[in-house]
């Protein structure tokens, strides 16, 4: 009897080893294998969703005209629900599975995390949103997609300050607000370089009001204040949903003034139950609008609406942007599926230095060995319900 | 062998036991390693292992031994995983024998998070009822929110504070931000080890044992079972649920250096700080038993590494992972199905067989 259960607890023990170990040292790959990490599940899933189905658009049409070299590549996105800590173990998982290439993560916090362990295996990584400065920082192996957040700050800084905007009185705007989230990596990311920017451009910051992640429902304080400050512009570095309700608490107050946002307000025309109207005149700096009247936006957002019934929104195109670049810096370098994961990082951190890029969310973009890219933002406004390059 | 086992009391002998588990796996992990027989996605789980099982059996102390109900445990996590990040940043370049700054960071972490504990006990210990729950959970709420607000930089002048932004805090061209609001802090050198991480585990399963079997603990214990005759007996109710929920707060701490260190950045974000993650410890707790140290280790093991191995089902893993938790807690707790399993239990099953072997 004692055998037995000697004999028992020894196969239960080996049977839950198994469970543990399996598909280790798989080093051996028959093609391009890019692990893609995001936010699936949760409430940021928006993001990670569109960043999914954006890439897998593109690999479904590099495979359906003969993948890479004549080999089909292979996908797979791993869920990190907005955690930086789970986000390394889809990055463990997805190397188990035998990625070679990571496309990702999807947002900056994850993606400093994930980015020490890729920069430890040497492994390239391409993210196409996380726009933290601290991404690339000391990573020679990450790329960005995205314009940086103080990029983005400077950038906007300078458009209203240089090129100008009309206030509805038609004048010069001269008194800014900003409204930003202060629990969020972008939004304060942006905020800052946007003040610091502000400092040497021909207007004064005459407020700036914070919220955070806990409270971005009612924003009629913010605005109360930016209104009594006679601000003419507001400054909107925040994502769409609350700048959905920002622009209609404003409406509701009777405070017309000029809205200018950068690329998290892209998908605004899509909130639900959002009178689009409300949206007239709104300004945003973004590398992509889905009405942009190019072949391949086009392609891209019938193929989209086609599988999921929707516009994409720039997660999405940066996603699709990012597949394709890795296909054109694997060609570039002449690599190969079969070189080690740090051999094919090398090569391909150097090809991307060497390569322009034209796609859906910029024309002839380079990259500095930093990781940065080099790309025109391009501020476009929503007239008649459509975005229109200023 | 077997009467020396037996010579030994009985709790000591579980303890042992408990210390044992611990130590084998510790083991047979270190051996799948060097034979490279470990997958990427179980060796980078370890860490977090060690930090889920510090985190359950220290709730274990304040729900199970001390029978008050803590919703913010992870408040006291994060307090522990920033105080030591903060410090590791802060003498990255002034101690750089790494293991010696790293027994320092857990100090600290777990100091903090000590006083903390203290701080929030004192009141509210005092009262009979439910409201440490409240206070806790409002305590972990404010905690997280307190940090993604937080801007501390540091220049030749010394430290800088603001509540504002990193501007603000108008430092020298030298400065450099330690704790940047929301992006928490970045760029600290990964520290933890699953050697580390272990031996953390081991001394506070130390502390835990240690203080259930002493005269304290069984004074804490005496509390939860009976408040009015424990006081009678001329018991301190207030100082011994003190001692038991600052311990409970300080081991957290620790938990939360740990955490801190394996990623090389920490940001406080609703996902891991937020009161889901208090909760999902709690769950631990339950689930392994409360009062019961073995299984909270177990039920933290398990109910961590069961949605990362089911990654290959995509979609409906968080489906099957609640499913799982359901059926689980309905396997260790409902009435009815301890019944079944006393009935149909392998102990019972086995007793049978040799009682119809004996008549035969």
């Amino acid at each position: 009897m004692k055998k037995f259960r000697k004999l028992f607890s020894l196969t239960m023990v080996a049977v839950m080893a198994m469970g543990v170990l399996s598909s280790c040292g798989n080093d051996a790959r028959d093609t391009f294998m890019i692990g893609g990490i995001g936010p699936l599940t949760g409430g940021a899933a928006v993001y990670g969703i569109s960043v999914r189905n954006g890439a897998q658009i593109a690999v479904d049409e590099i495979n359906a005209t003969g993948g890479i070299n004549g080999k089909e590549i292979e996908f797979n996105m791993q869920d990190d629900e907005l955690d930086a800590e789970r986000s390394v173990n889809a990055y463990n998982s997805l190397k188990d599975w035998g990625m070679n290439i990571l496309m990702g993560t999807v947002t900056s916090g994850c993606c400093v995390a994930v980015a020490a362990h890729t920069a430890a295996d040497n492994m390239f990584q391409l993210t196409p949103s996380a726009s933290s400065v601290s991404v690339i920082e000391g990573n020679d192996n990450v790329f960005q997609v995205c314009f940086t957040d103080p990029n983005q700050g400077i950038g906007a800084a300078d458009y209203i300050g240089q090129v100008g905007v009309y206030a509805d009185g038609g004048e010069l705007v001269s008194r800014v607000a900003v409204i930003y989230d202060s629990s969020d990596v972008y939004s304060s990311g942006i905020y800052e370089k946007f003040i610091t920017a502000a400092a040497g451009q021909p207007f004064d910051v005459v407020a700036v009001e914070a919220f955070t992640g806990d409270s971005k429902s009612d924003f009629s304080v913010q605005l109360q204040i930016a209104r009594n400050a006679d601000a003419q512009l507001v400054f909107l570095p925040i994502y769409y949903n609350e700048a959905a309700l920002i622009l209609t608490q404003a409406a509701a107050m009777d405070y017309f003034p000029v809205f200018f946002g950068c690329d998290g307000l892209d998908g605004i025309l899509g909130v639900e139950n959002f009178d689009t109207s409300l949206a007239e005149g709104v300004i945003l700096l973004t590398p992509f609008v889905a009405d942009a009247d190019d072949a391949r936006t086009q392609a891209f957002v019938a193929e989209y609406q086609r599988r999921h019934g929707e516009i994409p929104n720039q997660f999405a195109a940066n996603a699709y942007d990012a597949i394709y670049i890795i296909r054109d810096i694997i060609l570039h370098s002449g690599a190969t599926y079969t070189m080690s994961i740090s051999d094919l990082g090398n090569a391909l951190k150097k090809a991307i230095t060497e390569i322009s890029f034209t796609g859906l969310t910029g024309d002839n973009m380079t990259w500095r060995s930093t990781g940065e890219v080099n790309k025109i933002p391009k501020a476009m406004i929503i007239r008649g319900g459509v975005y229109i390059g200023l | 062998m077997r009467e020396r086992l037996a010579q030994i009391p009985k709790p000591m002998r579980e303890n042992l036991i408990t210390f044992g588990i611990v130590v084998v796996a510790f083991i047979v992990m270190q051996i799948l390693i060097s034979l490279n027989m470990l997958s990427h996605l179980m060796t980078g789980l370890l860490v977090p292992l060690c930090v889920y099982v510090i985190m359950a059996v220290s709730l274990n102390l304040t729900v199970g031994i001390l029978g008050e109900l803590s919703l913010g445990h992870a408040g006291f996590m994060c307090l522990g995983a920033f105080a030591g990040a903060f410090f590791t940043k802060v003498m990255e370049n002034v101690i750089t024998f790494s293991l010696f700054r790293f027994i320092l960071a857990i100090l600290i972490g777990a100091l903090v998070a000590g006083v903390f504990g203290l701080l929030i006990g004192l009141p509210v210990l005092r009262f009979r009822g439910d409201y440490l729950a409240i206070v806790t959970l409002a305590f972990g709420e404010i905690i997280k929110n307190i940090i993604n607000a937080l801007f501390v930089g540091l220049d030749d002048k010394g430290f800088h504070f603001s509540l504002r932004d990193s501007l603000s805090l108008g430092m020298g061209e030298e400065g450099r931000v330690i704790i940047n609001g929301a992006q928490g802090i970045v760029g600290m050198p990964r520290d933890s080890t699953f050697l580390i991480g272990t031996i953390l585990v081991i001394i506070t399963l130390f502390i835990v044992l240690n203080l259930i079997n002493s005269r304290d603990g069984r004074a804490i214990m005496s509390i939860r079972d009976n408040l009015i005759a424990s006081e009678s007996v001329g018991i301190d109710v207030t100082r011994y649920k003190l001692m038991a929920f600052t311990i409970s707060a300080a081991l957290a701490g620790v938990a939360g250096v740990l955490y801190s260190h394996n990623l090389n950045s920490v940001q406080a974000t609703p996902r891991n700080f937020g009161f889901n993650m208090s909760i999902m410890i709690l769950v631990f707790v339950v689930l392994g038993g409360i009062g019961n140290i073995r299984g909270s280790i177990i039920a933290a093991v398990v109910l961590t590494v069961l949605p990362e191995v089911l990654r290959g089902i995509s979609d409906q893993r968080m489906l099957i992972y609640s499913v799982i938790l359901i059926v689980m807690m309905i396997f260790n707790w409902s009435p009815k199905v301890l019944e079944w399993r006393e009935k149909h239990s392998l102990k019972e099953w086995l007793s049978r067989l040799r009682k119809r072997k004996a008549k035969v």
